[in-house]
């Protein structure tokens, strides 16, 4: 099992939460301090260097107009990390191509960090959350077929070594597509992909070898995705190979209660606030959804998970924190459950969490958790008969 | 009140299914609903179907209307519903649209304004007015729902649809409803930056009909957008949003039916 450093790079200094209507999209700019943010910056690039000491690797996002990420623009800090780490992987999950206006740009931008960092980037694609909509101002009814048009036009740029091609596709019309550089590994970095409910298009990245990640979801909702992933799974010899990964929250510390306060902190993420009409743009999810949320019956993941006890979320697997032990015991639990998994994404800093707790943190993990779980088995296919 | 005879029906034209309905003989009307897709309920529709033949028919993505994928702005819908009525062997109807169907209605009299023999508008959309900060058209999709409302209705309480009744096959007729608002209307938004130089194509003799609060799309709107039609007449109807056919039904159909007439 691969551990990954994650935060969404967060802008917490805000006004009491309760005194806004929203963190995202319509959230004031006069609420950023660019000095604060200057040292969050810094900070938190601090921090996955520090990851890249303690031998995990790097995963970084972007989000788009929110105080929740002020990471907008993650090649750049990929850029950054390409340079300035050496031994970690760094994986953006992901480059929003459904949003973005031109997939070529993004296979150049991938192909340029990669060769900086020698061959250590791990490429995401994802469709973009439901509030990325209205600072990309893509048509909310089409965003899954433009990340799929995106990501093929994006590996044919990446593996057409001989000269130029044409692409006229649906959403991107390019000419003389000629990739200068291509990318330093060959053929091309392993592609990761997010999802929580379309099962066929887990199915359609596991049958493309693409490694699948999931964020915050209860347990038997993270098995029936990956055994859907497993049960069309095919390993395409790609580096990293496909393969499965999981977001929880997570602190390790050196006591119980340590642990909790640093959880509790962990748990800002989730109560992140938006307006509604942020959650469900028309069109963003499908009529059979909206039909159960006219009826009053669909929420959304986050609203379902905001609700809950810090012990419940812990039981779910959402949370895991304690001691280094306990950590471990809860990781290989978890593992257990959902069918084993390849890749443990980890928060382990969101909102408050300051710098000195994460970095105990972290530091507990790599030197004394990570070393109880890094050799839990691969993801393999799904046996015939379990798939029945 | 008798009620003219009724028949819904799916029409298919060149391959594409069309929720249809149809009332009364006489002189016919080409009718087509808003995204709201209530228009059909509308007494002043019976009342219209004693003397008129009025055909009520849904653009593709709305109603039961298919939606092929490859459709991506009313300036597509405009072109099926004129092969529809064309198909209907309607001739020479009134053309009266409503908010979204306004803009489809729009669209099809710069095309083919000889199809018809007068156009109404209803709270249309369609048309971009002022500069790229002027909001001409009030974002619907950014806003809170409250304030939504508020730009759509005289009375925002009317925004608060009982859906409790409804069988799983008629929520799903709104929820598309939604979605292909959105498909059609979401960039560039709820205008074709092309249609404003096309409108004095439009021969015949139009009338355009808004609320006199409506807040989606201002009677100053409508005035501009009737300014861009020859020889066209715009009037208001009293304590009403963006919906008067269905906020102020029987203010609404004397309008209505004083310009038909």
């Amino acid at each position: 099992m691969q551990a990954w450093h994650f935060t969404e790079m967060p802008y917490p200094d805000l006004p009491p939460l309760d005194t806004l209507s929203t963190m995202r999209v319509s959230i004031p700019s006069k609420l950023y301090d660019p000095k604060i943010g200057a040292e969050l910056y810094n900070r938190y690039l601090d921090e996955h260097m520090l990851a890249d000491e303690l031998g995990l690797n790097m995963l970084l996002n972007e989000h788009h107009q929110t105080a929740t990420c002020i990471n907008t623009c993650a090649p750049l800090s990929a850029a950054i990390l390409a340079r300035q780490t050496s031994k970690g992987r760094i994986c953006i999950l992901g480059n929003p191509v459904a949003n973005r206006a031109d997939p070529i740009r993004i296979a150049e931008e991938m192909a340029m960090i990669d060769c900086i960092s020698r061959g250590r980037l791990d490429v995401g694609f994802v469709r973009g959350v439901p509030y990325e909509i209205f600072a990309a101002n893509t048509n909310p009814t089409q965003t899954v077929e433009r990340l799929w048009e995106g990501i093929d036009l994006v590996s044919k740029a990446w593996t057409t070594t001989d000269g130029p091609f044409n692409f006229e596709g649906k959403f991107t019309h390019k000419r003389a597509i000629n990739l200068w550089p291509r990318p330093y590994q060959t053929p091309h970095p392993a592609i990761w992909i997010t999802g929580s409910s379309d099962i066929e298009n887990i199915k359609r990245a596991a049958s493309r070898g693409f490694v699948f990640a999931t964020f915050l979801q209860p347990h038997e909702k993270v098995k029936w995705m990956f055994d859907g992933y497993r049960s069309a799974y095919r390993d395409t010899g790609l580096p990293g190979g496909g393969g499965t990964a999981y977001m929880p929250l997570v602190y390790t510390a050196d006591s119980d209660e340590e642990a909790e306060k640093g959880a509790r902190e962990l748990t800002w993420y989730l109560d992140a606030k938006s307006e509604p009409q942020y959650r469900n743009p028309p069109g963003y999810v499908p009529v059979e959804y909206n039909v159960q949320a006219l009826k009053g019956t669909f929420t959304g993941r986050t609203d379902a998970m905001r609700k809950q006890s810090i012990e419940y979320l812990r039981d779910q697997g959402v949370i895991i924190y304690g001691k280094p032990d306990d950590v471990a015991k809860q990781i290989k639990r978890l593992y257990g459950l959902v069918g084993g998994f390849d890749h443990l994404l980890m928060m382990g800093q969101a909102g408050h969490l300051n710098h000195e707790m994460t970095k105990r943190s972290m530091t507990l993990f790599a030197k004394e958790v990570y070393p109880q779980v890094k050799d839990l088995a691969r993801t393999r296919p799904l046996e015939a008969q379990a798939a029945e | 009140m008798s009620v003219a005879e009724r028949t819904a029906s799916i029409v298919n034209v060149h391959g594409i299914d069309i929720d249809v309905e149809i009332r009364g003989s006489g002189a016919p009307i080409l009718l087509i609903p808003s995204e709201e897709g209530l228009e059909a309920q509308l007494p002043v529709i019976d009342e219209l179907a004693k003397t008129h033949n009025v055909v009520i028919a849904f653009p593709p993505g709305f109603g039961r209307s298919e939606r092929p994928d490859w459709m991506s702005n009313p300036d597509d819908l405009a072109y099926v519903m004129l092969d529809l009525a064309s198909q209907l062997g309607l001739e020479k109807p009134a053309l009266v649209g409503f908010s979204f169907g306004g803009w489809v209605a729009a669209e099809m009299a710069v095309k083919n304004a000889g199809a018809f023999s007068k156009l109404v508008l209803v709270g249309a959309v369609g048309v971009k007015i002022g500069g790229p900060y002027d909001v001409d058209i009030q974002d619907l999709w950014v806003q809170h729902p409250a304030k939504v409302a508020a730009f759509k209705w005289a009375d925002p309480e009317k925004a608060n649809r009982d859906y409790s009744g409804c069988s799983d096959e008629e929520l799903s007729i709104v929820a598309r409803n939604v979605e292909s608002f959105a498909r059609f209307g979401w960039e560039p938004y709820m205008h074709n930056p092309k249609l404003k130089h096309r409108l004095h194509r439009v021969s015949i003799p139009t009338h355009l009909i808004w609320g006199d609060k409506d807040g989606v799309v201002t009677k100053d709107y409508g005035r501009a957008f009737a300014g861009l039609i020859p020889g066209a007449s715009f009037e208001t109807v009293a304590n009403a949003g963006h919906y008067p056919q269905l906020e102020q039904p029987e203010a609404f159909a004397k309008a209505l039916t004083k310009f038909l007439r």
